[in-house]
């Protein structure tokens, strides 16, 4: 309990908010790794995911490839990268895309998958072509479980960019990587709180978002009405179960 | 009118769904293909909005064979209702109807004007325009899912068991509303069922299919009703059971109609045999 009040006095600390290493510099720093990832992670993802998910061609190729990346530990893969790239952003960058498309895949292709057949078949029958398809009836039905998997793509982006430092990338692995050097626990402790704030920070703006986007109809269809499930196996995305570290 | 030549289709898999199949459908009349589970029925019909691409042989739409058709601009000049009225969940039920309209680039304003008329046309409450299809009933679906198919104003309407998954009272409602609209708006009508009642209540030519669509008999109702081409559809009409096979009795001075079963079907009235379609003499 002492540690926590050691860790709490630590993070509020005047003397830890200014410089390059301050928790400011190094919220914003470790923020900003996890946007780039992210939307690195999603521009590959997402078109990928759709494609699977409208053609539902290349669904075995990605759901093997997708296992085979979460199970790459992904301080080894970063340590690779960095001999190889050297310190700096790009090694923890490339761990932390490879990390993250997997789960933003498969809930691009799962979110597709899920919609009911029929309802597409209909779509096609009354004259839309396959792109309107895609973007009026695929897109906003397949939307709930993208955000799922941008969610916990997210969560463990957040997490693991605390590898970043490692290679010093920055962020606000800093603290625990220094902390561990010096025993020095507070701060440690304060880096790994720091790294939970922003985690359930996202989890909080995701679910607000996950609320807003599911379309209104298929919300009361959820609550009132069973008789349109859907006609094809709906894949679940993953939350994130193991520690990478 | 739709003309199909010596038209097979072969599934991918192998499958012969439909083999040789040949027909005129006259336009402005409805045409109801009836038979089994699996005879074809719902292939046959696709394939005239393109949705199944046949094998051999050729369709004609007026004179014009579908295969130069682009599939799109062919679909969205055909209305299509299928059984589960197959609306989008997540858009309101007046952007449903409107969807092809939309798609044709009509206004919204305008879209959404005559959307609401047609749900006047199919008997359902504008007050229902601003509801999912999942907070609607399976009868309110359905009738969406036919203002939805005349939304375009198509020639040519498909239908394919679009009354199937409705309790027998609101089928009956919309059979009935089907015949109304019919007699209104005049459309080439393909109406897919298994249902042999169906069949002789809304079609003024119906079809006979077995198995690979093989046409058995086709004709009107009282042709068929008259004269079975064979056993097998005899049987399939039921006409020497039931509510079919009719019989008079006089009783008590009148002419009393008795079912197979003698039960009482009806008396017969003198002079008002009005259409008198359906009934065999
Ligand atoms: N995509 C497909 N691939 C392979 N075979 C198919 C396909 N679609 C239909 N068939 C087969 O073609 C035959 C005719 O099917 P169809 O759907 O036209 O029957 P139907 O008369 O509409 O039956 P139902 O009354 O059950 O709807 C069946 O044997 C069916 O199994
Ligand atoms: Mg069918």
């Amino acid at each position: 309990m002492n540690l926590l009040v050691d860790a709490f006095a630590w993070i509020f600390d005047p003397a830890h908010q200014a410089g390059a290493n301050g928790i400011p510099t190094r919220l914003v720093q470790h923020l900003g790794i996890s946007l780039l990832v992210l939307l690195v992670a999603s521009a590959i993802a997402i078109p990928v995911g759709y494609l699977i998910g409208h053609t539902g061609k290349g669904r075995t190729l990605a759901v093997s490839l997708t296992g085979g990346f979460r199970s790459l530990p992904t301080l080894g893969l970063l340590i690779i990268l960095a001999l190889w790239l050297g310190v700096g952003l790009e090694a923890p960058l490339i761990a932390l895309i490879v990390l993250a498309v997997p789960p933003i895949l498969a809930g691009a292709y799962s979110g597709f998958e899920a919609v009911d057949r029929r309802t597409i078949d209909a779509a096609r029958a009354v004259g839309m072509t396959e792109w309107q398809i895609v973007s009026k009836v695929e897109v906003p039905l397949g939307l709930p479980l993208l955000i799922g998997g941008l969610r916990s793509g997210t969560l463990q982006i957040i997490a693991t960019a605390t590898l970043a430092d490692y290679v010093g990338a920055g962020g606000l692995g800093h603290f625990i990587f220094v902390g561990q050097k010096s025993n020095d626990y507070p701060q440690m402790l304060a880096g790994s709180l720091l790294v939970i704030a922003l985690a359930l920070l996202s989890e909080g703006i995701f679910a607000l978002l996950q609320k807003l986007v599911v379309p209104r109809g298929v919300v009361a269809n959820q609550s009132t009405d069973v008789r349109r499930p859907s006609s094809r196996r709906v894949a679940v995305v993953g939350f994130p179960t193991e520690e990478r570290k | 009118m739709i003309e199909f030549r010596q038209v097979s289709k072969r599934f991918p898999d192998g499958t012969l769904a439909v083999e040789d199949f040949s027909l005129v459908i006259p336009s402005r009349k409805t045409t109801v293909f009836v038979g089994s589970s699996g005879c074809g029925k719902t292939t046959i019909l696709r394939m005239i909005n393109r949705m199944i691409d046949r094998s051999s042989g050729s369709i004609e739409i007026d004179g014009e064979d579908i295969v130069a058709l682009d599939k799109v601009k062919l679909r969205r000049r055909i209305g299509y209702v299928m059984q589960n009225s197959g609306l989008l969940p997540h858009r309101k039920v007046v952007d449903n109807v409107a969807t092809v309209p939309l798609l044709n680039g009509v206004p919204k304003k305008e879209a959404h004007t005559r959307a609401l008329e047609l749900l006047d046309t199919v008997g359902l409450d504008r007050s229902l325009a601003n509801r999912y299809p999942s907070q609607l009933s399976g009868g309110q679906q359905q009738r969406v899912g036919v203002a939805r198919g005349l939304a375009a104003d198509p020639n040519i309407l498909l239908m394919d068991e679009p009354f199937g998954a409705v309790d027998p009272l609101v089928r009956a409602e919309l059979q009935q509303e089907l015949i109304r609209l019919q007699r209104e708006l005049d459309k080439t009508v393909v109406f897919v069922t298994h249902d042999i009642d169906e069949a002789f209540l809304l079609g003024d030519q119906v079809v006979i299919l077995q198995k690979g669509g093989v046409i058995v008999q086709k004709g009107s109702p009282t042709e068929i009703l008259t004269a079975p081409a064979n056993d097998f559809v005899a049987d399939f009409i039921g006409a020497t059971k039931g509510k079919r096979a009719l019989h008079i009795d006089r009783r008590d001075g009148r002419d009393v109609v008795l079912d197979s079963e003698g039960r009482a079907a009806g008396v017969l009235v003198d002079g008002s045999t009005g259409t008198g379609e359906e009934v065999p003499t």
